[in-house]
């Protein structure tokens, strides 16, 4: 019936991400003195998350929508690996270009297959090839497919609609897509936990986005590029999320980042990414004099027991130093313990809510690598990032 | 040849009971077979009307949906149309169409369209704009919104639009005598005193109008059942 149903079997070879090109691409409405976009230019990599933020008004889903010609373009242009998206009617430009919006939009009266199968079956894809594809996008999205395609949107959860409107969006393979907050109607536990989700899952796919949030939080942890709009659809920064937050270009970006900007940078960093304070670490029955010397050559003046694996249990009292060896006599325990993968943020969070100034930090096997405090923090906000890293890179690994 | 049945009054001899206009079973019993050809003919005369008026007035709602502006004239067409009187409908129709089904069916179709046109404005109106946005933002072209998107979901308020116009229309065909087209009317006009026709004739009608309502209810059931579907 058309071209685009002859490649590849279930979705197995995934396409390549495109290139997205913004060229001076501006919108006016008739009858209104502001454009509602301001000849926007900018360039998302393939394989990128472009997020578009700013407050109401800034014509930041004007701009998305402009992409897949929900909204047409008055003047400029916009390029999809290199080619202007008015080259194509808008039917067959929409179905190369994954769309999914904050309301989803999943249709009622579709089971959860269909409505996964809209665009393979406008594609022309033959029963065999959507059916798999769709049990492959359930599992993708991490729904069980018996459980999930034949159920309809009503019966499922708000977290699970939205995990359908991602699959839907997914289900040609599309080498754009474009998100208008897709998580802005979720509850705040689950729409970090969705957030998470999403970035795993681009690290599978890697595929060219452009998403659109008012959330700067959001906007920071999802953004490979973030562009910050400002009212008459004007572009005020486009920048990675750490040189956002360290040189806000003018007053418009440095208020809408916030005032905690410093803060948000923690959200960007892992503890291992941070000169961490060495710790004296002993065990019951040690000889007291190695534990002082040990005390002497560490950071912090208290001492951290560990058992013989190396697994912090607590710090010691004073009076656990006071014979010739080393008694199991503790000031307190070695909560909260952090470890090396934790985000920055999360890990100071841990340090305030707990007593101890310091928190024993650990690697992967449990074993103490060092000791985190608010002065080691304080230090490191203080420091220039070199290597900030963008918030897909620190998604944690489901292992 | 069955509108001469009309003219015939109900044959009322022999027993007391018929005589003084009584509800008699064994009169009904012995006396069912004259109302099988009206009844026939009131299905005629509602269900023809029904599928004429379904046809007209789904063709305007679908247009008045891409071309809002017609909406209100034709409101206001099949509004008016509405509010004349059957009697006088028919009586205004005999001398352009003459006595007979065509006088019956033109006016009778003609009270169906505001309803059905409501109707199937109101549910086309009530589709999610959500999922509209989403439909068009995958590619789907009008025609494919329309049939697969926003008249499925329209589905519950149109059938309920078809099943008032049913309803309605059984009762108006009862009238469709005056137009010289037979149906259950005929058998209530030719002895309303006799209440053993009363009840028999008019008992039909209630009859027809609930197993018609019936089956477009299940229809409706068959349609839709996504709208069954609750969180378990």
């Amino acid at each position: 019936m058309n071209q685009h149903s002859a490649p590849d079997s279930a979705g197995t070879s995934p396409r390549k991400a495109a290139t997205l090109e913004f060229r001076s691409a501006t919108k006016r409405y008739p009858g209104q003195d502001d454009a509602a976009v301001d000849s926007l230019s900018l360039e998302v990599p393939a394989g990128e998350i472009c997020v578009l933020v700013g407050p109401s008004g800034c014509g930041k889903t004007t701009a998305m929508r402009m992409v897949n010609r929900m909204i047409d373009l008055t003047d400029g242009d916009i390029l999809l690996d290199g080619k202007s998206v008015t080259e194509s009617s808008p039917a067959q430009l929409r179905r190369e270009i994954g769309y999914a919006i904050q309301q989803i939009g999943l249709f009622p009266h579709y089971s959860v297959a269909d409505n996964i199968a809209t665009v393979p079956k406008l594609l022309g894809w033959d029963s065999k090839r959507i059916s798999a594809r769709v049990d492959e996008l359930l599992e993708l999205v991490s729904l069980d497919p018996h459980e999930t395609r034949d159920r309809y949107p009503s019966q499922l959860s708000g977290g699970q609609r939205q995990r359908i409107g991602v699959a839907r969006a997914l289900a040609a393979d599309p080498p754009l897509m474009l998100m208008d907050e897709p998580f802005g109607a979720i509850d705040p536990i689950n729409r970090e936990r969705l957030q998470n989700e999403f970035l795993r899952l681009q690290q599978e796919i890697r595929k060219t986005i452009v998403f659109v949030t008012h959330d700067i939080d959001e906007a920071i942890k999802i953004g490979d590029k973030i562009a910050v709009l400002q009212k008459g659809g004007k572009l005020a920064q486009f920048a990675t999320p750490a040189e956002l937050l360290m040189y806000p270009n003018g007053k418009f970006v440095e208020d809408f980042v916030g005032a905690d900007r410093a803060l948000k940078r923690l959200a960007l960093q892992r503890v291992r990414d941070i000169d961490l304070w060495k710790a004296a670490t002993v065990r019951v029955g040690e000889p007291v004099a190695e534990a002082k010397a040990k005390l002497a050559d560490s950071d912090i003046n208290m001492t951290l027991l560990v058992d013989d694996d190396q697994r912090p249990v607590g710090w010691l009292a004073d009076a656990a130093l006071r014979g010739e060896r080393v008694e199991k006599r503790l000031r307190s325990t070695a909560e909260p313990t952090v470890e090396l993968d934790d985000i920055l943020r999360d890990a100071l969070s841990d340090l305030l809510a707990s007593d101890s100034r310091y928190g024993a930090v650990v690697d992967g096997r449990g074993h103490v690598a060092g000791v985190l405090s608010l002065e080691v923090i304080g230090n490191f906000l203080q420091e220039t990032p070199v290597a900030a890293r963008s918030g897909a890179e620190l998604v944690e690994d489901p292992a | 040849m069955l509108l001469l049945a009309q003219l015939q009054t109900p044959d009322r001899s022999d027993s007391g009971c018929v005589q003084n206009d009584g509800f008699c079973p064994s009169w009904i019993f012995d006396n069912f077979d004259r109302y099988v050809d009206p009844f026939f003919q009131h299905i005629v005369l509602t269900i023809v009307p029904v599928v004429i008026g379904f046809a007209i007035s789904f063709g305007l709602a679908v247009l008045a949906h891409r071309r809002q502006w017609l909406t209100g004239p034709i409101t206001g067409v099949t509004g008016f149309l509405y509010t004349i009187p059957s009697l006088a409908f028919f009586f205004l129709l005999q001398p352009i169409t003459g006595r007979g089904y065509t006088t019956a069916f033109i006016a009778l179709t003609c009270y169906t369209l505001l309803i059905i046109f409501r109707n199937v404005t109101t549910g086309l109106g009530g589709v999610p704009v959500e999922a509209k946005d989403a439909a068009r933002g995958m590619g789907l072209t009008d025609r494919q919104l329309l049939w697969r998107v926003e008249l499925p979901l329209a589905m519950p308020e149109i059938l309920a639009g078809l099943r008032i116009a049913t309803t309605t229309t059984v009762g108006l065909a009862a009238l469709a005598v005056f137009a010289g087209a037979g149906g259950l009317g005929a058998e209530l006009d030719a002895d309303y005193q006799f209440k053993s026709n009363v009840v028999v004739a008019g008992g039909l009608a209630v009859l027809l109008a609930a197993a018609l309502d019936v089956i477009i209810l299940a229809v409706q059931r068959a349609v839709t059942p996504w709208q069954r579907a609750r969180a378990t």
